[in-house]
């Protein structure tokens, strides 16, 4: 295996330490939403998908039922088999790496993977891997911490922990806003969501608004 | 909430998050390649984080609440609008939204 550049190193890393150390909020999510430290952590080990992982257990939090939970959290994971569409051919994997590889495919290896291509193939897969297996271990790290603190903070309110989870969406969010017409298809989503809200049970409005994606995407 | 619906929710997402990110490693592209399909599924996560934006913002169950959660919302958009990095974005939303709640 050809040795690994500096600067792809450097991007992987500053990506895992960044989004792993993040964390910490989904660990004191979970707990706060009433899973228990154990679950929490086996979301973060098997789920593994962040916005998913909020998803779940933001539905689950806001007392919609566990069926909405799950679909909610797919649905936003569908993304990650588009970038599996993406990365099979050019990790060139097969036999039990290719569960591993599934495993690790999210938005910041792929992201950081494709962010590579100039510099070559090797550096590709160097960046997925790095990224992936990177992310994984301090995401799980500081899901613990998260999960093990929250028991301690008490009400989480009062540390602004329910304000930071819908914070990261809106910052997950923010980067695709730059197109104007997913600027548009969002604020239809959001306001959906808001009227839709106290006519709807609990939980099912954000399902629901997939009917926004498929009116908007029906047609180019 | 019982250990049933906590257990049942992480179960069935880990299995199908998992079975979606090994799609692209098991089958052949083309079967993605329909045009309408790829649109919609395009447009799913920003609608979905639209939602999630307002579910956890503004709501608690059916009902529409503002309260503190909305100004750590606001203090991130601020953030985000400053063009500020990521943790500054949610640290800036949690810091605020603890202090509306403590002194509301």
């Amino acid at each position: 295996m050809p040795q690994v550049s500096r600067r792809t190193l450097r991007d992987a890393l500053s990506v895992a330490l960044t989004v792993g150390a993040y964390g910490v909020a989904f660990g004191a999510a979970g707990v706060a939403a009433g899973f228990s430290v154990l679950q929490t952590s086996l979301f973060s080990l098997v789920t593994f998908t962040g916005a998913s992982q909020f998803a779940a257990v933001g539905v689950v939090a806001s007392g919609g039922a566990g069926l909405s939970a799950v679909v909610a959290a797919s649905l936003l994971s569908t993304r990650n088999a588009l970038y599996s569409l993406q990365m099979a051919p050019q990790l060139h994997v097969s036999g039990w790496r290719r569960l591993v590889a599934a495993q690790v495919t999210i938005d910041e290896s792929t992201n950081v993977a494709l962010a590579q291509a100039p510099h070559g193939p090797d550096a590709v897969r160097h960046g997925f891997w790095l990224t992936g297996v990177g992310v994984f271990i301090f995401w799980n790290l500081f899901t613990l911490v998260g999960a093990l603190g929250a028991k301690s903070l008490g009400n989480p309110a009062a540390w602004g922990l329910d304000a930071a989870v819908p914070a990261a969406f809106l910052g997950l969010l923010w980067g695709r806003l730059a197109d104007g017409r997913l600027r548009v298809i969002s604020l239809v989503a959001a306001v959906f969501a808001l009227v839709s809200t106290p006519l709807l049970p609990s939980g099912t409005p954000i399902i629901a608004t997939v009917l926004v994606a498929v009116v908007a995407g029906w047609r180019p | 909430m019982s250990s049933l619906t906590t257990w049942s929710v992480l179960i069935g997402t880990s299995v199908l998050c998992y079975a979606i990110k090994l799609v692209g490693y098991l089958v052949p592209a083309r079967w993605f390649a329909h045009e309408r399909l790829q649109r919609i599924n395009s447009l799913i996560p920003v609608v979905l984080l639209s939602a999630l934006v307002v579910a956890q913002g503004v709501a608690v169950k059916t009902h529409l609440v503002i309260d503190h959660r909305l100004a750590g919302i606001a203090a991130a958009l601020a953030a985000l609008i400053a063009k500020a990095p990521f943790p500054v974005v949610v640290l800036s939303a949690a810091v605020t939204s603890a202090l509306v709640y403590r002194w509301h």
